[in-house]
């Protein structure tokens, strides 16, 4: 009982790891409508990116996620800035294709800087650190951080969104791109803006991604995966649903991975299927899209 | 409007697609099949198999084109089929004891029975959404077949000799030719492949000239001006998922007949068999018939002289893709089309007025 118990917690832990992951995408889609094939991709190039200014400067990846996220911001910012707003429009096609190009690029890029090895951020005693829950149940630090950044995450976009100037603009353009535009909003401007704070949580995601566990370049893209699911089980446009989402994918993995440890991956995939065909709009839907 | 028609009422018409210029290129497509055909009587070993991946990767491109350009099913899993496809034909084979030239339009009637149920969870998504469920699709195919102990795991499994060499026709071309058997092997093959690609090129072409073909010319052109116009979106994008699930099971099984070790990671590979079809399909021109044709020589001759560069070549692949979307989103075709008003598969109707009316009134 205590396994199933701690497969429950554990779970719940992993899932705020997703969650981080899916709110990024969340945003990303919420504003501009844009479904980013290269997500997975960036919150590997982030974790590579705190790991160089870790290493080269000699700082925790606690201090070192503080330099290297106003960096990213800008690279997000200029990324939808020079390319992504390219693409935007009533087809498809482009945005799709455009951030596939921009998926292989980095995965190899990475790949050649810094070859397939394994990597980890190293960050000391905090990693094995744990608290005791009692009944032999104890939970990771760093798990326990990250689902309580998630939560933080999920907090500050909502206040964002609906307690300043800059979030009524991410609002007005998601729910109406011509009128917002007639209103004087500068909508790319705003995109971008909308992308350089999406990167801003793909950052944090990031750290925690390679604090618990390896990461090396070829991981991208199962974790965009991970995030869309996160996503689609929430529901559309909202950011608490996408943190529900993260924690019922999670939950998935653990509970499938107790069963047998092969079938992690499989059983987030097929909770995911189960959900849509129930509940096609995910379990908590806002938009109308 | 109204009136000056009606003035005009013997005003004839007719609707054309072929003109003199596609007839000719008919008739080069026969001679070149035939050549295509014979081609292995002169040539190596080499080219022979050099040409099997140029046209299974054009009959894939086909395909995805039709998905893509067309129905506007943008597909970033059609490597469930192509893994799929693969995998049928291992198990037929290695566990059902049956032909491997029969096994090839099995897998693809089974991936066929797969794409239905596949298609009403996935069809739930819309759009780009559509794009990554059909990828969480085809993780899950990848993951159930490295969990299948008989045809080898996650390691995967090679076919027996016994398989390989039991393909019919071998002795035949051994003889024939005078070769030792994988040559022989290889030209089979080939047959097969060129067979395969010539297929797809017919169907892709037959259904476009359909009126199936008219209403995905629609639905490419403005999906809900289509569907205002009475065509019935949903059961026509079933249509076009399931038939190119099918194709790409069969191609997916010779490719997998031909290369004769099969494993999860290398069948269901985002990369190698929807990411490179996307890359020719967008090269060469979305949405027409020539474009992927295009594409796929464009392809084969960058995979032939620069794959040896590795991660760099992928990335110079990516970017290559990303400009071409951007500054050229028609592709290559879609520039030499625009200019010089050429088309080899002519799948357009043109409206045809005749002015002889205007004499007798």
């Amino acid at each position: 009982m205590t396994g199933w118990l701690d497969a429950l917690i554990q779970g719940v832990l992993l899932g705020g790891l997703y969650a981080l992951f899916a709110a990024g995408l969340s945003l990303i889609f919420g504003v501009m409508r844009l479904v980013n094939l290269a997500h997975g991709d960036l919150i590997v190039l982030a974790a590579f990116a705190v790991l160089v200014v870790a290493g080269k400067l000699g700082l925790d990846p606690f201090v070192a996620v503080l330099i290297a996220l106003p960096i990213l911001f800008v690279i997000g910012f200029a990324l939808q800035y020079v390319l992504l707003n390219r693409t935007l429009g009533r087809d498809l096609l482009p945005p799709l294709l455009v951030t596939f190009g921009l998926s292989i690029i980095i995965q190899n890029g990475l790949l050649q800087i810094f070859s397939a090895d394994s990597q980890r951020l190293r960050s000391g005693a905090i990693e094995t650190a744990s608290v005791s829950l009692g009944g032999g149940i104890a939970v990771g630090v760093v798990p326990l951080l990250t689902l309580l950044s998630a939560i933080s995450v999920i907090v500050l976009l909502n206040l964002i969104f609906y307690r300043t100037p800059i979030g009524r603009a991410f609002r007005a353009t998601s729910d109406d791109l011509e009128v917002a535009q007639l209103m004087g909003i500068d909508i790319r401007r705003i995109f971008a803006l909308a992308m350089g704070l999406a990167f801003v949580v793909i950052t944090i995601a990031a750290l925690y991604l390679g604090l618990r566990a390896n990461f090396d370049p070829t991981i991208g893209p199962a974790r965009l995966l991970y995030a869309f699911e996160a996503v689609i089980i929430g529901g559309l446009g909202s950011f608490w649903g996408t943190l529900a989402g993260g924690l019922v994918l999670g939950l998935a993995q653990t509970i499938g991975a107790h069963i047998d440890p092969e079938w992690q991956i499989l059983a987030g995939h097929l909770a995911f299927l189960v959900v849509l065909v129930l509940r096609p709009r995910g379990l908590f839907p806002r938009a109308q899209d | 409007m109204m009136d000056h028609a009606a003035a005009k009422p013997t005003q004839a018409f007719r609707i054309e697609t072929a003109g003199r210029a596609p007839r000719a290129a008919a008739v080069a497509a026969i001679v070149s099949l035939l050549a295509l055909v014979l081609l292995p009587v002169v040539v190596g070993r080499n080219l022979i198999q050099d040409l099997i991946f140029l046209f299974y990767m054009l009959a894939l491109a086909q395909c995805w084109n039709l998905l893509a350009g067309y129905a506007g099913l943008i597909s970033v899993g059609q490597q469930a089929f192509v893994g799929l496809g693969g995998y049928l034909l291992f198990a037929l084979t290695l566990l059902g004891g049956i032909n491997p030239l029969l096994a090839i339009p099995i897998a693809g009637v089974v991936s066929a029975l797969f794409a239905l149920p596949t298609a009403l969870i996935v069809f739930r998504l819309r759009g780009a959404y559509f794009a990554i469920g059909t990828w969480v699709v085809a993780e899950v195919y990848r993951l159930v077949f490295a969990q299948f102990k008989p045809l080898g795991g996650g390691t995967g499994t090679s076919l027996t000799p016994s398989v390989t060499s039991s393909v019919p026709g071998i002795e035949w071309v051994k003889t024939l030719l005078d070769l030792r058997t994988p040559a022989a092997r290889d030209i089979i093959s080939y047959w097969a492949a060129l067979a395969l690609m010539a297929a797809t090129l017919a169907f892709v072409y037959g259904v476009l000239r359909s009126r199936r073909g008219l209403a995905l010319g629609a639905i490419r052109d403005h999906e809900a001006a289509a569907a205002g116009l009475g065509v019935d979106i949903y059961r026509i994008k079933l249509a076009v998922y399931v038939a190119t699930a099918a194709m790409t099971g069969m191609i997916g099984a010779l490719i997998y007949l031909q290369k004769a070790r099969i494993s999860p990671d290398a069948a269901f590979s985002v990369l190698d068999w929807t990411a490179y079809v996307m890359f020719i399909v967008v090269i060469g021109g979305i949405g027409t018939m020539e474009g992927p044709i295009i594409g796929a020589i464009i392809f084969y001759l960058m995979q032939r002289y620069f794959a040896d560069f590795g991660a760099s070549y992928l990335v110079l692949l990516g970017a290559l893709g990303i400009l071409v979307m951007l500054f050229a989103p028609r592709g290559i075709w879609g520039l030499v089309s625009e200019r010089h008003g050429l088309t080899l598969f002519p799948t357009r109707r043109r409206l045809i007025i005749h002015a002889q009316d205007s004499k007798r009134s």
